[in-house]
C-alpha cells in the first residue's frame, strides 16, 4: 500500500524542450523525470533505427507472419494418414483398468510414474500428496501441502524426491525418506516462486533442476540446491498450462502450451523460443513429447488432440470426431508413439491410433472429468487421475 | 510509457519471427515417413500396443495354477 504522498508537476516547463507545455510524468532509472508528450515521444524513437515507425514496423510483421505460412505450406506435400494407409491397423486392445487408487479426499489433479515402474505420485485439491504403489494399490508416503489445489506434481529421476507445486504459486521439492514415521512436510524446501499458480513442473534429467510454467505465462528453470533462478522463458501471452521436456537424456529443448493456444518449443540453456505452433481453437491444455523427440501432441479445449512434427515445423495429424465434444485435458503417447491416450472432460479416455489419425478404443470407468494421463516409463500400463478422488492403472 | 513499450514489443515479435522464418525445414512427406518407421521399429517392444501376456505383466491378474 502506498502511504506516501507525491507533488506531481503536470504542467510547467518541459526539462527537455523547456516549453510549457502539459507534462507527462514518467520515471526512469527511478528518477522523475517531467516530458512534454512530444519529447517523451522523441525518446521513445530514438530506439528505432532511421526510417522505422509503428506502422512499417506492423507491416513487416503482418509480411513476415505470411512468409512463415507460405514457407511451412511450400513442404506440405503430403499428410501423415495417407502415407499409413499401407499400415495394418492397430488390432483389438485388452486393455482394461486393473487398479483403482482410491484414497484422496478431493479431485485428484496431477498424477507422475516414478523410475521403477511402480510407484507414482498423485496431488489432489485437497491439498495432499500421496505416493503409491501401483502394483500392491499401497500408500507410501502422505504429505500435506501448505495450499489447496496442487496443481502439479512430479518424481525425481532418482526416486527420492517429489516436486509440487499449485496455488501458492510456488514448486516445492519433498525428499521421501524411507521412514515412515518421518515428517515429510517439515522437510520441504520452496524452489521456485512465480507472481501466479504453478500449473506445471518437471524435473529435469537430473534431481537439481526443476522446470515450472505457470499462470504467469512464463515457464523457468530452477536450481534446486539454492532455489536460483536460472533461467526464464518469456512468449506467451497468457498462463502456460503445461509443459514436457524432449525425452532423450541429453536433450535440452522443451515444449510448453498455454491458454493464447499456442504450443512453443524453447531451448533451454539460452531461453530462446525457437517455434511456435497455433492451430488450436482454444487452450492448450497438454504437450506432450513423441517417444523419439522429434514431434509432439497437444489436448485442447476445442476438443481436438493434434500432432505436430518438429522438422516439419507444421501440425501433421488431427485426432478429433463429432461425436468428441469435450475438452482433452491430457495425453500422452505408449512406448513406441503409435498410440495416443487422451484424457477429455467427458469422463472417458480415447484411445487413437497416431498414424491413421482414427480412434482405436475408448474407455470408461471415472466418474468425473479425467485431469491427467500418464503411461508408465516401461510403456507396460496408464495411469489416469480424475475429479472423481480416484486413480486407475489400465493395463 | 505506452507508446515505448509498444515499440519494444513489436520489435520483439519482428525479431522473433525473422528468427522462425529463417530456421531449416523438411519435407511432411519425409518427416511423416520417419514417424511410420520409429512406430513400426518398436511396435513389438510396445507391451499396451501388442498385448502382454499375465505372466509378464505385473498387473494383468496371474492365472490360477490349480493342481490336477
Amino acid at each position: 500500500m502506498c502511504d506516501q504522498t507525491f507533488v506531481a508537476i503536470t504542467f510547467g516547463p518541459c526539462d527537455n524542450c523547456a516549453k510549457t507545455k502539459p507534462l507527462m510524468n514518467i520515471y526512469l532509472n527511478n528518477e522523475v523525470i517531467n516530458y512534454c508528450s512530444l519529447c517523451v515521444e522523441l525518446m521513445a524513437c530514438q530506439g528505432l533505427e532511421k526510417g522505422e515507425t509503428v506502422a512499417k514496423l506492423k507491416k513487416e510483421t503482418e509480411a513476415l507472419k505470411v512468409k512463415l505460412e507460405v514457407e511451412r505450406n511450400k513442404l506440405h506435400d503430403t499428410e501423415l494418414h495417407k502415407l499409413a494407409e499401407k499400415v495394418e491397423a492397430v488390432g483389438q486392445l485388452n486393455i482394461r483398468a486393473r487398479r483403482v487408487l482410491k484414497g484422496h479426499a478431493n479431485k485428484v489433479l496431477c498424477m507422475d510414474w516414478c523410475t521403477d515402474k511402480r510407484r507414482l505420485v498423485s496431488s489432489s485439491q485437497d491439498g495432499k500428496l500421496i505416493v503409491w504403489d501401483a502394483f500392491t494399490t499401497n500408500k507410501e508416503h502422505a504429505v500435506s501441502m501448505p495450499s489447496t489445489w496442487v496443481m502439479a506434481c512430479a518424481y525425481s529421476p532418482s526416486g527420492c524426491a517429489v516436486a509440487a507445486g499449485g496455488l501458492d504459486n510456488k514448486c516445492s521439492v519433498y525428499p521421501l525418506s524411507l521412514d515412515k514415521n518421518e515428517n515429510l512436510a517439515a522437510k520441504r524446501k520452496p524452489v521456485a516462486m512465480h507472481t501466479n499458480y504453478v500449473s506445471h513442473c518437471t524435473f529435469t534429467n537430473s534431481d537439481l533442476q526443476v522446470l515450472t510454467s505457470s499462470g504467469d505465462g512464463t515457464c523457468a528453470l530452477w536450481d534446486v540446491e539454492s532455489a536460483q533462478l536460472l533461467q526464464s522463458f518469456h512468449s506467451h501471452t497468457a498462463d502456460v498450462l503445461s509443459l514436457d521436456m524432449g525425452p532423450s537424456e541429453t536433450s535440452n529443448t522443451f515444449v510448453s502450451g498455454g491458454c493464447d493456444k499456442k504450443a512453443k518449443l524453447w531451448d533451454m540453456r539460452s531461453g530462446q523460443n525457437v517455434q511456435s505452433f497455433e492451430t488450436h481453437e482454444s487452450d492448450v491444455n497438454c504437450v506432450k513429447f513423441y517417444p523419439n523427440g522429434d514431434a509432439f501432441a497437444t489436448a485442447s479445449d476445442d476438443a481436438t488432440c493434434r500432432f505436430f512434427d518438429l522438422r516439419a515445423d507444421r501440425e501433421v495429424a488431427v485426432f478429433s470426431k463429432d461425436s468428441v465434444m469435450f475438452g482433452a485435458s491430457s495425453v500422452d503417447f505408449s512406448l513406441s508413439g503409435r498410440l495416443l491416450f487422451a484424457g477429455y472432460n467427458d469422463y472417458t479416455i480415447n484411445i487413437w491410433d497416431v498414424l491413421k489419425a482414427e480412434r482405436v478404443s475408448i474407455l470408461f470407468g471415472h466418474d468425473n472429468r479425467v485431469s491427467t494421463v500418464r503411461v508408465s516409463p516401461d510403456g507396460s500400463a496408464f495411469c489416469s487421475a480424475s475429479w472423481d478422488n480416484t486413480l486407475r492403472v489400465w493395463a | 510509457m505506452s507508446g515505448a513499450s509498444n515499440l519494444v514489443a513489436m520489435k520483439k515479435i519482428v525479431q522473433q519471427l525473422r528468427f522462425e522464418a529463417s530456421i531449416n525445414r523438411v519435407k511432411v512427406s519425409q518427416a511423416a515417413a520417419d514417424l511410420q518407421q520409429f512406430c513400426m521399429q518398436n511396435a513389438l517392444q510396445d507391451p499396451l500396443l501388442t498385448g502382454v501376456s499375465s505372466s509378464t505383466n505385473p498387473f494383468r491378474p496371474q492365472k490360477v495354477c490349480s493342481f490336477l
